[in-house]
């Protein structure tokens, strides 16, 4: 069996594509991720450049699955709702998303997902607060960098919604 | 036809792909081969157009073929209602263009 490793590493959802570029650069290494977990990113010895990662959220089915899977992608695993692809280089290029919409789709669902947190997290907080519980703070807390997020989200989705309004 | 529909380059071309039955990564090829390598179709949005262009009666699933996985899909009478409007319609903008600029 090839040589493997594991890796712990925290990734703020905002910071999606810094996560997919690092694990681009591990593969580039000759590091290929094969599965992950909460904070875990276990790689496995490849071909330096043998792959393409690409990273998604979705709430995806078995049909989306096999679809990718039926275009070369092979499915790593998920974390929560979101998704690891690899694919072989030697096939081309690797995208997930090619246009303006489905790329605005995309920030679309985190941006929901952030605010749904991020409300569920300030309702707490203001409960436990109000019934002085200990940890209240802890989901203020909570609350308020996950609305920072959704923040960042909505900037870059406001700035495809510019473009989209000359191209597509 | 009612509304001026104004298609995607991503849903045109996959309307034009689907004009013979064919599968999703079918579909990817045979758009890069007809617009020479320029369109490549990302297998993630091109799942989201085929799932919208299902539900809109555009194009149809084929019975999947025993043995394969693969789900075929294949154009409607509707659907290439939809893209002969476009071919007219962007007739009518190189017309244009063409008459602004010169032509050739």
């Amino acid at each position: 069996m090839a040589e493997r490793k594991t890796i712990y590493k925290l990734w703020l959802v905002w910071d999606y594509d810094k996560e997919e570029k690092w694990l681009n650069e591990m593969a580039r290494q000759g590091w290929v991720l094969v599965s992950v977990g909460f904070l875990r990113f276990t790689f496995e010895r490849c071909e330096p450049e043998e792959y393409i990662i690409r990273t998604e959220m979705r709430i995806a089915d078995d049909d989306y699955i096999s679809f990718m899977e039926e275009t070369g992608a092979e499915y790593i695993g998920r974390c929560f709702q979101w998704i690891y692809f690899r694919r072989r280089s030697e096939l081309g290029a690797f995208d997930i998303m090619s246009d303006l919409d489905s790329k605005h789709d995309h920030l679309s669902r985190i941006y929901k997902m952030l605010i749904a947190i991020g409300m569920l997290n300030l309702f707490i907080g203001i409960l436990n607060s109000l019934n002085l519980g200990r940890f209240g703070w802890f989901n203020l807390i909570c609350s308020t960098l996950i609305m920072y997020g959704a923040g960042r989200i909505k900037g870059r989705i406001d700035y495809l919604e510019n473009e989209r309004m000359l191209r597509e | 036809m009612q509304e001026n529909i104004v298609l995607t380059e991503a849903t045109y071309y996959i309307l034009l792909a689907l004009y013979n039955p064919q599968h999703g990564y079918g579909i990817m090829q045979e758009v890069e081969k007809m617009s020479n390598g320029r369109v490549r179709l990302a297998a993630g949005t091109l799942y989201g157009v085929l799932s919208s262009m299902v539900d809109k009666g555009w194009i149809e699933h084929l019975p999947i073929d025993p043995g394969s996985r693969k789900k075929n899909y294949q154009i409607t009478n509707l659907g290439l209602q939809v893209l002969e409007d476009e071919v007219e319609r962007l007739r009518e903008l190189v017309t244009n263009g063409d008459k602004v600029l010169g032509g050739k």
